[in-house]
């Protein structure tokens, strides 16, 4: 089992002709991942590696069916492009996109509220159920079919650190997603703890944080009210100075808020199994994830 | 992006917000003519740097007499600003504004942020005026109003009452409040603001409302659609290190330890830092080269993490996924041939290609400490630190 994405998905590739979506097109494909179809506007009736590419995505759904759609426009046009998404009936976006103005996202976050569209992301690696499906630009070779546990994180390499110790363990995954490291993500951090809670075969989750914000301290609260697998949390940030925004434009500590620290003692007031030190994150799951192995 | 409060107040005067009369000035003489013509005793001389707190550093003061100005100009022009948010290397003063001084009644805050949690425009106000909004919001958060905008629906007339009748503004006021607030509003959205606080919005002697002290952050993501904003940003205010950084498209923050790391991706850069703090070290500081970077990003990067002096050891450390530990091998190896490295360098990758990057390391002749895992590396960088 998985959450959100599955062998079903049919996904289709906003901006599929540039160089970045031929790239991970491809790479989605090659790990198996249905692409049935690409939109490029100006470029309908074309051809990616077979992908048929159209004009609009209402046209691509119609003549396709897909219902998933990865977004690899760059950050001028990428709102308009999740907007698009979203109005022509597309279930789940991935925006993988960096660099997309906050009002936009404002904008797109409220818009997509009066919708039945999910958005993850952006600024985002994507989402992968090990096995099955692939929609990102994640490594996926380093991921384990078949779970226990599920991934969701802030970040992007971060992410492949831990998925990579995570499977150098034996632990294998359900579905990782990256949330993105923007301020105002479509997905958060209690969405994916909800539908975790719901999929049957993920038992326990790694959840990764980084300064910026109070997503972590919310879920938290999260799993204190309503979440009873057990939950391996890691903070980046602890050595991040005060004002400075640290790579992400989310990842920022402002008038005293926002801190790892404050974000590790709200894990740890929830029950939430804290790594303090990522180099030994895979040993510590294995023996909290592992260790009660029927 | 940051910019000046003189530039902050062009723009407000742009949108119709009242700001005291005045201009900048980067000399002495050029400060006399402006004083000159405002025509009245006292002026403000305020210096102009990218961060608050310059009262309590002695940067703002009054000037009563034409010569009062000059000699006021004249100690905080050049003079090195330290203010709780420059830090103790303080911020070299090149310019001042020269503002006609004002006869305050009351001052009250009013900011516009932008709200992560409920993905909304807050507009926030308060009595307590010219004071840290952060503090006030911990000590007395009673004294704040807050009122949410949805931006599908833009700023409302409810919106500017709900303020206006939380600040108890008196009747007579309110009738200036709602297009002040109307045109910040409008400044913040058509200019792309991240942040825009007016602290303190003064009650004058006369009965009006007067911007006294404006700060505007501008979304760095948006410049792309705003040239003319571009055009405001100051280098002087900005660390040389991370702004030639920024011409190679890396992302580095100058900190104050000694341990440079390099690394793709903002999060595994964060975490790489801890892991220095965890070996006993302090991060010199933060560089992260992108998940799509090339052989001379890395290069570049290296350089500059090497030019700083504070430098004792480096951690790279690479997750290969766009980024191919072959093509980072590389990028190194070049760097090195071409500028002398006088510190230990542990290398640390893992990923697309790994044996690729491993073996055109080892086959560089360059002396660099490999290290197989993150807990490795930590012990070597430890090691270091001791040694």
């Amino acid at each position: 089992m998985s959450i959100f994405v599955d062998s079903s998905t049919r996904l289709l590739v906003q901006g599929i002709t540039g160089k970045e979506g031929q790239f991970h097109t491809r790479q989605c494909m090659a790990y198996g991942t249905k692409v049935v179809a690409g939109v490029t506007p100006g470029k309908g009736g074309r051809k990616m590696d077979g992908v048929p590419v159209f004009n609009t995505v209402r046209e691509a759904v119609q003549a396709t069916g897909a219902n998933c759609s990865m977004i690899l426009v760059p950050p001028p046009f990428a709102a308009d492009a999740i907007m698009e998404a979203a109005d022509a009936g597309i279930a789940l976006i991935v925006a993988i996109t960096e660099g997309i103005p906050i009002l936009d996202l404002l904008t797109v976050k409220n818009y997509l509220a009066t919708t039945k569209s999910r958005l993850i992301g952006p600024n985002c690696p994507g989402i992968i159920s090990p096995g099955q499906c692939k929609i990102g630009i994640m490594p996926g070779s380093i991921h384990k079919f078949g779970g226990p546990v599920g991934v969701v994180s802030r970040s992007g390499t971060l992410t492949y650190e831990v998925v990579h110790q995570l499977t150098l363990h034996g632990i294998g995954q359900t579905t990782c997603i990256g949330i993105g490291g923007d301020p105002v993500p479509g997905t958060s951090f209690i969405d994916c703890l909800t539908a975790f809670a719901k999929d049957s075969e993920t038992e326990g989750v790694v959840l990764v944080g980084e300064i910026g914000g109070t997503a972590e301290e919310e879920a938290c609260a999260f799993i204190t009210e309503s979440f009873s697998k057990p939950v391996v949390g890691f903070i980046a940030g602890l050595t991040a100075p005060p004002g400075r925004r640290m790579g992400h434009a989310g990842a920022i500590v402002s008038g005293g808020s926002g801190t790892a620290a404050a974000k590790i003692e709200a894990m740890r007031q929830s029950g939430v199994h804290v790594c303090e030190n990522l180099a030994t994150l895979g040993a510590f799951c294995a023996d909290i994830f592992l260790e009660n192995k029927r | 992006m940051k910019i000046h409060e003189y530039q902050a107040k062009e723009l407000l005067k742009k949108y119709a917000v009242p700001v005291p009369a005045g201009g900048v000035a980067f000399d002495v003489e050029s400060a006399a003519h402006l004083a000159k013509d405002l025509a009245v005793f006292p002026v403000a001389v305020k210096a102009q740097i990218h961060a608050g707190g310059r009262g309590k550093g002695g940067g703002v003061k009054l000037a009563r007499s034409a010569q009062e100005v000059k000699e006021r100009v004249a100690e905080i022009l050049g003079m090195t600003l330290v203010t709780p948010q420059t830090g103790p290397a303080g911020q070299l003063v090149k310019k001042v504004l020269i503002e006609q001084g004002v006869a305050v009644l009351e001052e009250l805050y009013l900011g516009i942020v932008v709200d992560r949690a409920s993905a909304c425009l807050v507009i926030m106000a308060s009595t307590a005026g010219g004071m840290d909004i952060e503090e006030v919001a911990a000590a007395t958060p009673e004294k704040i109003v807050k009122v949410p905008v949805n931006p599908l629906i833009g700023l409302q007339d409810y919106h500017c009452r709900e303020i206006a009748f939380g600040l108890r503004l008196p009747s007579a006021l309110i009738k200036q409040f709602s297009p002040l607030l109307k045109g910040l509003y409008q400044l913040f959205v058509e200019n792309d603001c991240s942040l825009l606080e007016i602290n303190p919005l003064v009650i004058t002697a006369q009965g009006d409302l007067l911007a006294l002290d404006a700060k505007v952050d501008i979304d760095s993501n948006s410049l792309f659609r705003h040239p003319e904003l571009h055009e405001m940003r100051d280098f002087d205010e900005e660390d040389p290190l991370e702004v030639e950084a920024a011409t190679f498209n890396l992302n580095y923050i100058n900190l104050d330890g000694n341990i440079g790391n390099m690394v793709n991706g903002a999060g595994l850069a964060m975490a790489t830092m801890d892991i220095i703090k965890g070996a006993g070290a302090e991060p010199a500081n933060f560089l992260d080269v992108g998940g799509g970077a090339d052989a001379e990003m890395v290069e570049n990067g290296f350089r500059i993490i090497l030019s700083d002096p504070k430098v004792k050891g480096v951690l790279i450390n690479i997750f290969g996924g766009i980024l191919r530990c072959d093509v980072l091998a590389a990028g190194v190896v070049e760097a090195a041939r071409k500028i002398a490295i006088h510190v230990p360098v542990v290398v640390r990758m893992e990923g697309t290609n790994v044996e690729a990057g491993r073996e055109i390391l080892a086959e560089s002749g360059l002396n660099l400490v490999t290290a197989v895992d993150l807990q490795d590396a930590a012990q070597k960088i430890a090691h270091i630190v001791q040694g």
